[in-house]
């Protein structure tokens, strides 16, 4: 069962997964029916508390909640209290003496959420926690999976890019592995965290031998601050030796998807080809994006009904 | 004459543990026998109890001056009372930094004030532990420094870093290494490793501390001098020290309850109160902190006593202040899972800590003999209780071992032949 919040798919149980993305079905129908005035969340107010820069999970989160009719509030780091040193704590509070009812966090710092839920009344949806976990972007990851594929048993999910600083990894191989899929992993050896392996994932050493057969190519962002940082000496490297084009593509299954979460390096992770091409889902993503999140939303919610939230 | 009068109580002496009664007068150890009576003296009744020399805590954090609304000299003193310590010695990180005469002089007296347990400060390697000049070593030592440190702020230049070992030595002071390679840390709060991953938290190498720990071995190796290693933490520092102690080198090492009680898998909670420096780490590195505590690789245990106010502690992990208050909770922990846990016998406990930091710093104390300083911890081995840091004397409530249920109750601290603490 779905409890008050959602922090992580480590913890979550695969008939919570499954009951997500079967409600995100009918939420998608309504959105490709074009019906953006729903009743669901009437009377209810979500904020998205953000510490980190986002467009896409922000503005993801916001429509959801809006397409379901509650009201929204956007809280940035750099435009709040948060500026003049009040503590996560303490703002998660004031949000809930205002009567909120759902606080979505993005974090730089692993675990903040977790903090803040076991702080305040408000549910909280973790939007990304440093190098923890996004649950909402690997439940929308699964759920385009399952549209094209109908199962995950069986299913190869091949993830190249920088694994070490990525929470979409960590919160796809949490998952995947419960919903019976199998992930393989490829990256430099400087973005490549220690243990991984032992949590499920099959670490590839070649480009080749991760894509391999794959149903599934994700590609992770690389950034910038990491080849500052020394962990890979430039972009075009990275491209030439980890990178994946059209032509390393077919090693993967012929009818594979391409799927990143963007925002995507044109020419760095993929070649514009595969992000163009005919596998890449990476826009259908971003649509599920919006129809998960509206079910998470839904769902918590109504676990909140007969709550303690008017208390 | 101030007598004393320890009746009925099992002793435990360097080589043995026997009942016996023990006598102090103005504050020294006049004599051990069985039946010893004195109707002058004042007698606590240690029957079913076991008499401890005072424990040494070399290495500890009273915040004070600077830092008083995490701890002060006051109320570390009674904490460390509590746990059974009759003497510690205060690490430099103050502000201002303890790297002259003044500071050290400043602790020296309040702590007199203060009159509970002996404290010495610690003097700093570098003035403002910056790692750059020396600081006045000479001067410090006059005015009661007994060991310099740039605890928690490591010297990395190792220039810098002989020649304080080379001058130190003039003055008889030991160099106190807290080991951590800043470069490979990198803003690092845990263990690197499955749990690190697994938590999304940015990990600390054990490369980080044992790269400096051999640095340290090697200059005190080509220098012919004696440096001791703070909180070790790793197997392979436990490794690194063995085999330079079998080379003859001067080196004397410590480490911390927490290193030998607990693995990484606590922190994947986020719970503040586990984040420490160095972090803990994993099993294999816990048996060998262990094994290096029995055969002496690791000289002494130390608390690494750092207290910190809860609003540094509750926040998001990576902003948590780094450290433990653990001066209360560390005899019941090492009798525990040392003791009980059949790594140590109680003598070797009671060298591990007192007698052993009294060697590496010259101290007093550290045995239970005629003539000594009646520095005594008495403690019910036999009683279990709850650890609630509620209760603490410390103002640092900052633990990971609430809530854990340990053997070994203090019941007396002893010092100068004085009552400090009574359960």
């Amino acid at each position: 069962m779905l409890g008050k919040d959602l922090l992580g798919l480590y913890d979550a149980a695969q008939e919570d997964i499954l009951s997500i993305l079967d409600t995100a079905a009918g939420m998608k129908k309504l959105l490709t029916q074009n019906l953006k005035k729903l009743p669901h969340l009437q009377g209810r107010t979500v904020t998205t508390l953000f510490y980190e820069n986002s467009t896409r999970t922000r503005c993801s989160f916001e429509l959801a909640a809006k397409y379901l009719g509650a009201g929204t509030v956007n809280i940035s780091a750099s435009s709040s209290s948060v500026q003049k040193g009040e503590t996560l704590i303490d703002t998660g509070k004031t949000l809930d003496a205002m009567k909120n009812d759902v606080i979505v966090i993005r974090h730089p710092m692993g675990g903040a959420p977790r903090l803040l839920a076991k702080n305040v009344r408000a549910s909280v949806i973790n939007g990304g926690d440093g190098m923890n976990e996004h649950p909402t972007q690997a439940l929308l990851d699964f759920y385009t999976m399952r549209e094209k594929f109908g199962s995950f048993k069986g299913l190869k999910v091949a993830i190249l890019g920088d694994i070490k600083h990525s929470r979409v990894a960590k919160s796809n191989l949490f998952g995947l592995t419960k919903l019976g899929a199998e992930v393989v992993m490829f990256s430099p050896a400087t973005l490549m965290p220690q243990g991984i392996d032992r949590m499920g994932a099959k670490i590839a050493h070649s480009r080749e031998e991760a894509l391999a057969g794959a149903n599934v190519v994700m590609g992770l962002r690389i950034q910038l601050e990491r080849m500052h940082g020394g962990l890979f000496p430039s972009l075009s490297e990275y491209a030439q030796y980890y990178g994946v084009s059209e032509e390393h593509l077919k090693y993967a299954d012929k009818d594979c998807i391409v799927m990143h979460p963007g925002p995507v390096n044109r020419g760095v992770e993929f070649t514009t080809g595969v992000i163009d091409g005919g596998n890449s889902e990476i826009n259908e993503q971003v649509l599920n994006g919006v129809a998960v999140r509206m079910a998470l939303l839904f769902l918590l919610c109504k676990n909140r009904q007969g709550g303690s939230e008017n208390a | 004459m101030r007598k004393l009068l320890i009746k009925g109580g099992t002793v435990v002496f360097s080589d043995c543990v026997k009942e016996a009664d023990i006598l102090t007068e103005n504050g020294k150890i006049v004599k051990i026998a069985k039946n010893i009576t004195d109707a002058k003296a004042e007698t606590v009744d240690a029957a079913g109890l076991t008499v401890f020399p005072g424990f040494i805590d070399m290495h500890v954090h009273l915040r004070e001056p600077g830092f008083e609304y995490k701890e002060d000299i006051a109320s570390g003193s009674a904490a460390a009372v509590a746990g059974g310590f009759s003497q510690v010695c205060c690490m430099p990180n103050t502000d201002p930094v303890c790297d002259n005469a003044a500071v050290v002089g400043y602790i020296v007296a309040r702590a007199k004030e203060v009159g509970l347990c002996k404290v010495h400060p610690i003097g700093a390697i570098t003035k403002g532990e910056k790692g750059e000049t020396l600081a006045e070593m000479g001067k410090m030592k006059a005015a009661g420094a007994v060991a310099v440190s740039d605890d928690g702020r490591p010297v990395m230049n190792a220039r810098i870093m002989r020649l304080a070992m080379e001058y130190a030595s003039d003055f008889g002071l030991v160099c106190l290494s807290h080991c951590e390679d800043k470069d490979l840390v990198d803003g690092g709060v845990v263990n690197e490793g499955y749990n690190s991953t697994l938590a999304g938290l940015k990990g600390i190498p054990r490369a980080a501390e044992e790269i400096m720990l051999a640095r340290e071995i090697i200059l005190a190796e080509t220098l012919g001098k004696c440096v001791h290693i703070c909180h070790v933490s790793t197997k392979g520092g436990v490794q690194l020290l063995r085999e330079a102690k079998a080379r003859g080198v001067r080196v004397t090492a410590e480490t911390c309850p927490h290193y030998f009680t607990l693995t990484d898998d606590v922190v994947t909670g986020f719970d503040a109160n586990t984040k420490v420096n160095p972090p803990i780490r994993e099993a294999e590195d816990v048996e060998a902190i262990k094994e290096g505590l029995k055969d002496g690789t690791l000289d002494c245990i130390v608390t690494d006593h750092a207290p910190h106010h809860v609003d540094e502690k509750n926040v998001e992990y990576n902003l948590a202040a780094f450290g433990i208050s653990g001066i209360e909770t560390s005899f019941a922990l090492s009798y525990t899972h040392l003791v009980r846990g059949g790594v140590l016998s109680l003598c070797e406990l009671a060298d591990r800590m007192s007698a052993a930091p009294a060697r590496i710093l010259s101290l007093e104390g550290g045995a239970i003999e005629e003539g000594a300083v009646a520095d005594l911890a008495i403690a019910d081995l036999n009683e279990k209780f709850v650890i609630d840091s509620k209760k603490f004397r410390s103002k640092g409530k900052n633990t990971p071992f609430d809530g854990a249920e340990v053997y070994g109750r203090v019941k007396y601290t002893i010092v100068d032949g004085e009552i400090k603490f009574r359960a």
